[in-house]
């Protein structure tokens, strides 16, 4: 096996799809939030939308670790680097996402030393190579990427590489979903659950939506076939009035997590009592910090940090398109001040973000539809 | 947080000073070296697949899990056939769909 | 008439914003269309609609020529499969051939940076001499410049190429109609791949070089057996087959889908573009050409490019519709679609 064609066999996927309408054909709207950006990201890629049913929504979730990241912790990770000895090193992800004063790849064509990692690995690499440079890792990410980051900073103080240091933005998916399911405008039938998160959580943590709030999740891969699989899986459920936790990705994600993953996050983080996620405002325990055990290596001891506090303009309204109150569409600002070439808010800077996923995949093709139409009319 | 791929360990390499293990891993004829310290309570072995996430491999890929599920996959549509076929012998629901199958063959 | 000879000595509009130039200004994509568009175009170009193609046709007396430069900052120097110097020779001759043009004479200038060494320079001159020989074409002049060590990545070089537009053939982004085929000429991504693995920096290794190659017979072989049908050509290189692509649906305002699974790629750059969350319809190629071509001269265009050493893999992965106007759609086996835009810039590796 491959582990990749297998899953978006077209066959399969039209056998899928009939099973999808037939379970669907019952009269009722169902509405599912799947929570992780890469869901979105491949429900757009794969053209999914096109193949389920109507009575059948896709709403998109706030697990799309760029967008929920506020603009002032950018500011601050920019403002460590201005310093001429700071290398900024990050993700891909990172380098078009504005921050005040410009953003990551902005500042780079002022002087900053701006570099693109792979792997918090690559960053730690840079510092060895670099003896005379610091290299501050700006890390991002839920679960998935906060113990790679952990294992880095275990070698980083194993090695006592000292001109290394991680400027952390972890966050945890859990009360990204609990901000979901208490906001009074929301109305969901059930979760496509993140899928790669849950290599790390498992699918435990899980369990409360199931049993506290009554909606089923099921756990995706994000082939084609996976997210099919998993929409049969929770109409199934919701057919049969039941809500449970299902391991739709079962080839990858273990049902207990990952415990090597987790010891090592536990031994370089803990909670903050609180964070800021944009669009959601403060979230109570819902971010990582790097323990006093490694304040040689945390970013925020080593230097001054502003402490930037940016508000997004009034008019965007991400925080209502990040709970899927909202469609991107719906927001005033979209495709027309707020564009992926010019973005206002964060929905729209990351390539998964639904706004941004929203336009370049659907919103052009409708608009260019209309325009087609409008003009043989 | 989410693109993890999968790819097949192809040479367990070096260890670094602070008991770090990497491996070989290649993806379509591609190779990279991976870190496999989250994987340390059950290493994998020269031909496991893994998921690769920012240069780490996440969890070992279970090919028996991955063939159970091309097979529910697989019976997506049979099932449904089958169903109808029990529908039309005026049977209730519940009869053993398999048995009834290799009965009618 | 006095409307007319008002606006035409009205001062250029720029309307190109960006506070300063961003490495994303050169990657081919949106941001380069922006600054030649909003700069250069209304202050430097006579017509505001002149057509951005890829070489210029101009008449000088009765005699049709094309005229094209490029400039190459490749970095590093020599990867697999070529270097600088063969990309410089390859790419020009490839953008007048895309235009309908046969590469007849080159220029070339150097920007040599202080301290590069000889043999460095002498082995870039060679690999420009054997791209000469395979290219039919010679360098009849050139300028060379040296700058101060740390201001040229070893070495830039500009070609300028001229040459005679094929009588056989007339390329123009209007005249592409509603039905017309897309021919892709082999498979994507080898160039921009090789390079990135090749800088170094991502750890990645792989059994992949350059496609670079001057796609001049191909062309020649196509016009011979269909020229009356070919609409439109280009050479994909930065910015990839979705940004040539994308142009040419702006440029006759009609749509493009391509059928994805026929779109012809290496499994390492599959593999590559997997493990780094990149777009292969966004890397670049050096060795290979788009055309957009009339139905009833499709199956010729395509039979004589398979026919023809270096085109084997040629093959047809879409057409033109009248929708969606003015925008890429790909389109998947079992039914699902979505755009394809330009890149903003550089296509960047993404862990999201």
């Amino acid at each position: 096996m491959r582990y990749v064609d297998e899953f978006r066999d077209p066959e399969l996927i039209r056998r899928a799809s009939d099973e999808i309408r037939r379970l669907a054909a019952t009269g009722r709207h169902y509405r599912i939030m799947e929570v992780c950006g890469g869901h979105t990201h491949a429900i757009y890629r794969f053209g999914l939308k096109d193949i389920l049913p109507d009575n059948i929504e896709l709403i998109h979730g706030p697990g799309c670790p760029v967008c929920v990241l506020p603009m002032g912790r950018i500011d601050d990770g920019l403002a460590v680097a201005k310093s001429a000895d700071v290398v900024f090193a990050a993700f891909g992800d990172m380098m078009r996402v504005p921050g005040t004063h410009g953003s990551p790849f902005e500042h780079k064509a002022r002087g900053a030393d701006v570099r693109i990692v792979y792997s918090p690995a690559d960053a730690l690499q840079l510092a060895r190579k670099n003896p005379a440079k610091h290299v501050m890792f700006f890390a991002i990410g839920f679960e998935t990427t906060a113990p790679s980051t952990a294992l880095t900073l275990m070698r980083a103080k194993a090695e006592d590489i000292t001109n290394f240091s991680v400027f952390c933005n972890h966050v945890t998916i859990i009360p990204a979903i609990r901000a979901i399911l208490d906001s009074p405008d929301m109305r969901l039938d059930g979760f496509i659950g993140p899928g790669h998160v849950s290599t790390v959580i498992g699918c435990r943590p899980y369990e409360w939506i199931a049993k506290a709030e009554g909606k089923p999740v099921v756990t995706s891969g994000f082939e084609p076939l996976d997210l099919l699989q998993s929409i049969v899986m929770l109409l199934r459920q919701l057919q049969a009035g039941e809500a449970r936790v299902e391991n739709q990705y079962k080839r990858v994600v273990p049902w207990e997590g990952n415990r090597a993953a987790l010891r090592a996050m536990a031994e370089v983080f803990q909670l903050r009592p609180y964070f800021e996620w944009r669009g959601l405002g403060f979230i109570s325990q819902s971010a990582l910090k790097i323990r006093d055990e490694y304040a040689e290596w945390d970013s925020e001891k080593k230097f001054p940090i502003p402490g930037t506090r940016v508000t997004d303009p009034k008019a965007a309204q991400c925080g209502e398109v990040l709970k899927g109150v909202l469609k991107p569409a719906q927001c005033k600002l979209f495709g027309k001040e707020c564009t992926p070439e010019h973005p206002i808010g964060a929905l729209m800077v990351s390539t998964e973000g639904s706004c941004a996923a929203y336009y370049n995949y659907e919103h052009r093709k409708a608009a260019a539809l209309v325009t087609s139409i409008s003009s043989v009319a | 947080m989410c693109l993890a791929i999968p790819g097949k360990i192809v040479e367990l390499a070096e260890h670094l000073p602070g008991e770090a293990v990497l491996g070989t891993v290649e993806v379509a004829g591609v190779r990279r070296k991976v870190d496999l310290g989250l994987l340390k309570d059950d290493m994998p072995r020269t031909g496991d697949w893994v998921l690769i996430h920012v240069g780490f491999a996440m969890t070992k890929i279970s090919e028996l899990d991955a063939l159970e599920q091309m097979q529910l996959l697989t019976m997506l549509g049979e099932t449904e056939q089958a169903m109808q076929e029990v529908r039309g012998y005026g049977l209730e629901d519940g009869v053993d769909v398999k048995e009834m199958r290799t009965k009618t063959n | 008439m006095i409307g007319k000879a008002a606006v035409e000595s009205a001062a250029p509009v720029v309307r190109f914003r960006d506070p300063q130039i961003e490495m994303a200004h050169g990657a081919g994509g949106k941001a380069s269309r922006r600054l030649v568009e909003g700069l250069f175009a209304p202050l430097l170009y006579k017509s505001a609609n002149q057509a951005l193609g890829d070489a210029a046709h101009v008449n000088i007396d009765g005699s049709s020529l094309a005229i094209t430069t490029d400039s190459f900052v490749v970095k590093p120097l020599q990867f697999p499969g070529g270097s600088i110097g063969e990309l410089a020779v390859n790419g020009t001759m490839n953008d007048l051939a895309v235009s309908g043009a046969k590469g007849r004479a080159l220029v070339v200038t150097f920007i040599l940076e202080e301290g590069l060494p000889t043999s460095v320079l002498e082995r870039e001159i060679r690999a420009m001499a054997d791209a000469l020989r395979r290219a039919g074409v010679a360098v009849v002049g050139g300028d060379t410049k040296v700058v101060e060590r740390g201001k040229a990545d070893g070495m830039y070089i500009t070609t300028t190429g001229i040459g005679m537009l094929m009588p056989q053939v007339k390329i123009d982004a209007r005249s592409v109609r509603v039905g017309d085929k897309i021919i892709l000429s082999g498979p994507i991504g080898d160039h921009g791949i090789t390079i990135l693995l090749a800088r170094g920096e991502l750890d990645l290794e792989a059994s992949l070089s350059s496609d670079t190659r001057c796609v001049l017979p191909l062309i020649e072989a196509m016009v011979e057996e269909s020229g009356p049908g070919i609409r439109w050509m280009r050479d994909p290189t930065r910015g990839g087959v979705a940004t040539s692509l994308n142009e040419l649906a702006r440029d006759c305002g009609l749509g493009i889908v391509l059928s994805e699974e026929e779109i012809p790629m290496r499994d390492e750059v599959r593999g590559a573009c997997e493990l780094l969350g990149l777009d292969p319809l966004h890397i670049a190629n050096e060795g290979q050409f788009l055309a957009a071509v009339a139905p009833e001269y499709a199956d010729a265009a395509l039979n004589a490019l398979n026919r023809t050493e270096g085109g084997e893999d040629a093959v047809v992965i879409g057409e033109v519709r009248a929708e969606p106007a003015c925008a890429v759609l790909v389109t998947t086996r079992y039914g699902g679609s979505r755009i394809m835009d330009m890149l903003v810039g550089d296509p960047l590796p993404r862990i999201c």
